[in-house]
C-alpha cells in the first residue's frame, strides 16, 4: 500500500516539475507547480509529516501559488526569447542536469549511513502533530522560531517598498512615464 | 519504503529544477524552478527526519518553507517593479545592479 502512494505521488512530484520546466506559458508552469506541490504532500504523509504536509498545502499550494497566479496574470504572457547567451545551452543544461543527479544519487546512494536502506526506527503516537512540533518550535528551536518571523517581517517590508508606486516625488516626467507604464499594465493584465 | 528512493527522488527533483534554472530565461520561471529545488530539499529533510525517528527534521523543513515564502515575496515584489519600469523581463538582460 505504501508503495502505491510513494510510486504515485513520486509520479505525480515529477510530472509536475518536468511540467513546469517544459511548458512555455508561465501560467501553465504555476499551475503545474501546484500539481507538483499536491503530489509532494501526499508524499510527505507516507514519511509521517502531517503538520508539514498541511502547512504545504494552505501555505504553499494555497497562499503562496495564489501570489504567483496574480503576478503571471499581471505581467501576461511575455514570450520568452530564443536568444542564447552561450551556444548550446539549450542542450549543455539538460546534460548538467543529468550529471548532477548522477553525482548525488552516487552520494545517496554510497554513503556509510547504515540506515539508509531501511524504513527507519518505530514512531511514537504523535510524531510529526502539530503538538509535538510546536513543543519542540516553542523549546527547542525558540531562536529559529523567532529568527523566522522575524525575515518574515522583513520581506513583507522589502515587498512593499519594491512593488509600492511612488506617489510623490520624482519630476513631472518620471510621473508621467510611470502613468503610463500603469495604464499598460491595466491592458497587459 | 526505505530512505533512500526518497533520497532519489528528492535528488531527481532536484536536478529538474536546476535545469528549469538554467534553461530558462523569465525571471517567474525561474522562481518557480527554486521553488522546486527547495521543496526537494524538503523531501530529503522529512526523509532524514522519519530516518532518524526525531522530529527536528520538519522545525527545519517549516523553516525552509518560511525562506522560501520570503525569497517569493521579494523576488515577485522585483518582477512587478520590473515591469512598472519596462526593463524587459529576461534574466540575461539584466545585469547592471544600480539604485
Amino acid at each position: 500500500m505504501e508503495e502505491v502512494v510513494f510510486f504515485a505521488g513520486a509520479i505525480g512530484a515529477l510530472g509536475g516539475a518536468i511540467a513546469v520546466v517544459a511548458l512555455r506559458n508561465p501560467f501553465y508552469s504555476v499551475l503545474a507547480l501546484v500539481v507538483h506541490l499536491v503530489a509532494l504532500a501526499g508524499l510527505f504523509l507516507t514519511l509521517h509529516a502531517e503538520f508539514i504536509a498541511a502547512a504545504q498545502v494552505v501555505v504553499y499550494a494555497g497562499a503562496v501559488m495564489v501570489l504567483y497566479v496574480f503576478v503571471a496574470a499581471y505581467v501576461g504572457g511575455v514570450e520568452e526569447p530564443e536568444w542564447e547567451p552561450i551556444t548550446g545551452q539549450k542542450y549543455m543544461a539538460p546534460i548538467l542536469a543529468v550529471a548532477l543527479f548522477v553525482e548525488l544519487s552516487i552520494a545517496i546512494l554510497g554513503t556509510g549511513l547504515k540506515a539508509i536502506g531501511d524504513e527507519g526506527p518505530t514512531i511514537p503516537l504523535g510524531f510529526g502533530s502539530p503538538e509535538s512540533i510546536g513543543t519542540l518550535m516553542l523549546e527547542r528551536f525558540l531562536i529559529a522560531f523567532e529568527a523566522a518571523s522575524i525575515l518574515l517581517l522583513i520581506a513583507a517590508v522589502g515587498a512593499v517598498v519594491l512593488a509600492a508606486r511612488k506617489r510623490e516625488g520624482g519630476t513631472p516626467a518620471e510621473r508621467e512615464a510611470q502613468n503610463a507604464s500603469e495604464e499598460v499594465a491595466g491592458f497587459g493584465g | 519504503m526505505a530512505v533512500e528512493w526518497y533520497l532519489v527522488l528528492s535528488a531527481l527533483l532536484f536536478a529538474t529544477g536546476a535545469a528549469g534554472v538554467l534553461l530558462r530565461r523569465s525571471p517567474l520561471v525561474v522562481l518557480l524552478c527554486l521553488e522546486l529545488m527547495l521543496n526537494a530539499g524538503n523531501l530529503a529533510l522529512l526523509a532524514f527526519a522519519r530516518s532518524t525517528g526525531t522530529e527536528d527534521g520538519h522545525v527545519f523543513a517549516l523553516v525552509v518553507m518560511v525562506v522560501a515564502a520570503c525569497e517569493v515575496v521579494v523576488g515577485l515584489g522585483l518582477i512587478v517593479a520590473m515591469f512598472r519600469r519596462r526593463l524587459p523581463l529576461n534574466v540575461d538582460e539584466l545585469r547592471g545592479l544600480k539604485g
